[in-house]
């Protein structure tokens, strides 16, 4: 399929003048020249994320001429992405990242179009999604839609330009390609949930989607021009806080379940269900017993009354912010620091927004502690609704 | 002496931040075995609770993935590089 322009002429088959001089570069090398530059213009590549790996990808692809840009994404732009999602700025806060990339790219190419498409990825609508692009490039944060990505691609037969990151390290390769593996041959199951930590419980060193994702750029570039060795087959690891590069040989697993010879899967499944998420049940309308709000919390201590606050985060978010008259015993060390907690005495545990505190709640309620009250929301509620000076991380 | 262990970013919060550990042992199965002697906190992570290594954790010896090796059988010389490598996928996730 080309693209037509309103008088029915196909304007993939040539470059325009302006087109000429922007791609000058581009086409006086000979590993690219004009038949390489028409095969950007005509290529059609579909991003999954608008986001760290999404940003660098989204940037350059435009940059080189990609003529059809699909981008997948139905996040908002938020305060926290600004240290590494390099394709918003900070008046796009709150904006929709779609409305921010589409702006942004066709700023730097009016050439070229832009696709967007504000959804979810599902099991429903990944096929045909994907079955209007050439290439898939996976800029995705969770594993459920690393799986349907990866499945997807193998069922329609389009390579999968994978890159992930987790603090300072990335991994890059390119999946589903006929002859090559696909993300099951290297990883046949997803790690339970909670046994990961995402970016905003580990954090992750802002130059490090930048560093994966134009890796994943060049590789849809190489893979559009069918010049180089693309990664497929290859694993490569890159440390970024050594700077080391290393690469590790993936093989097609004869017995994968979707792209092996006796291949059991011929259909999208429920992602989340083989991820091991259960859908979370809805929270009750009224706050349990076992809750508190921050207000209550704030009035429990202006009328200095006996109780202990546990804050159960790790030491270095302590660094960030505290509530005060809080006792720090990170979660993990919880179990072998109890004897240091009486029973008898009544306790609040909190950490950054309620999740983690609600489990050492329950955690000591199994224990034996009676009186014992989960802070809902966190310090980010404390921050909110008692004291707003409390820097939100 | 020993073989050097690459220690995945995930995993080095359970070998005091180490990111390579140098371990004696002459199969993959060793090495970890000692790994883990050295280290117990990375027994459940890396190992599923029916003795077999769990399918989300790969182990390279040098660039070669062990499944198409002898597996944990794999043998081992001092200038090998044994590699832990977990799959990984970033993002902001929606966990506390």
């Amino acid at each position: 399929m080309t693209a037509t322009n309103p008088n029915g002429k196909d304007n993939t088959a040539k470059l325009s003048k302006d087109e000429v001089l922007r791609y000058s570069r581009h086409l006086i090398m000979p590993e690219v020249s004009m038949e390489g530059q028409l095969k950007l213009k005509q290529a059609k590549v579909l991003l999954i994320g608008a986001g760290g790996l999404g940003s660098p990808l989204g940037l350059y692809l435009a940059a080189a001429g990609v003529g059809k840009l699909g981008i997948v994404d139905f996040d908002v732009v938020d305060f926290t992405n600004l240290q590494r999602q390099i394709l918003h700025s900070t008046a796009d806060v709150g904006r929709p990242k779609l409305d921010s990339a589409r702006d942004r790219l066709s700023g730097m190419n009016p050439h070229i179009e832009i696709v967007p498409h504000e959804t979810a990825l599902t099991s429903a609508n990944a096929l045909d999604l994907f079955r209007d692009y050439d290439i898939i490039a996976d800029g995705t944060d969770n594993f459920p839609t690393r799986y349907l990505v990866n499945d997807a691609c193998v069922l329609l037969g389009k390579p999968n330009v994978y890159g992930s990151i987790f603090r300072f390290e990335g991994q890059a390769s390119v999946f589903a390609t006929k002859d090559g593996p696909c993300y099951r041959c290297l990883y046949p199951e997803p790690p339970p949930p909670g046994l990961v930590p995402s970016c905003a419980e580990g954090g992750v060193l802002g130059i490090l989607p930048g560093l994966i994702g134009v890796i994943q750029a060049t590789e849809v570039v190489k893979l559009i021009l069918g010049k180089g060795q693309p990664l497929i087959g290859r694993l490569l690891l890159v440390d970024a806080l050594e700077m080391k590069f290393r690469e590790l040989k993936l093989r097609k697993n004869p017995d994968c379940p979707i792209c092996g010879k006796n291949r059991t899967i011929h259909a999208l499944i429920d992602y989340d269900q083989f991820c091991g998420i259960h859908p979370e049940p809805a929270p009750a309308s009224g706050y349990s017993d076992w809750e508190i709000e921050p207000a209550e919390l704030k009035l429990k201590m202006d009328r200095k009354e006996d109780f202990v606050l546990v804050d159960v985060r790790e030491p270095h978010e302590a660094e960030i912010c505290t509530i005060p008259g809080a006792r720090l015993i990170p979660k993990g060390q919880v179990p072998e620091r109890m004897h240091e907690l009486n029973s008898a005495d009544e306790f609040v545990i909190h950490c950054k927004s309620g999740k983690r505190s609600a489990e050492i709640v329950d955690f000591l309620r199994k224990a034996g502690f009676r009186k014992v009250k989960n802070l809902r929301g966190g310090i980010l509620a404390w921050s909110d609704q008692v004291d707003s000076s409390v820097p939100k991380y | 002496m020993g073989v050097k262990v690459i220690i995945p970013t995930p995993l080095r919060q359970y070998t005091g931040k180490s990111d390579s550990v140098l371990v004696e042992g002459r199969t993959v199965e060793e090495v970890l075995g000692n790994l883990m002697s050295l280290y117990g906190d990375l027994r459940k992570h890396l190992y599923g609770q029916d003795g077999r290594l769990r399918s989300f954790v790969n182990i390279y010896r040098n660039d070669e993935d062990i499944r198409y090796l002898e597996r944990e059988k794999t043998a081992l010389k001092e200038t090998d590089v044994v590699s832990i490598v977990p799959s990984i996928a970033g993002g902001s996730g929606t966990l506390p």
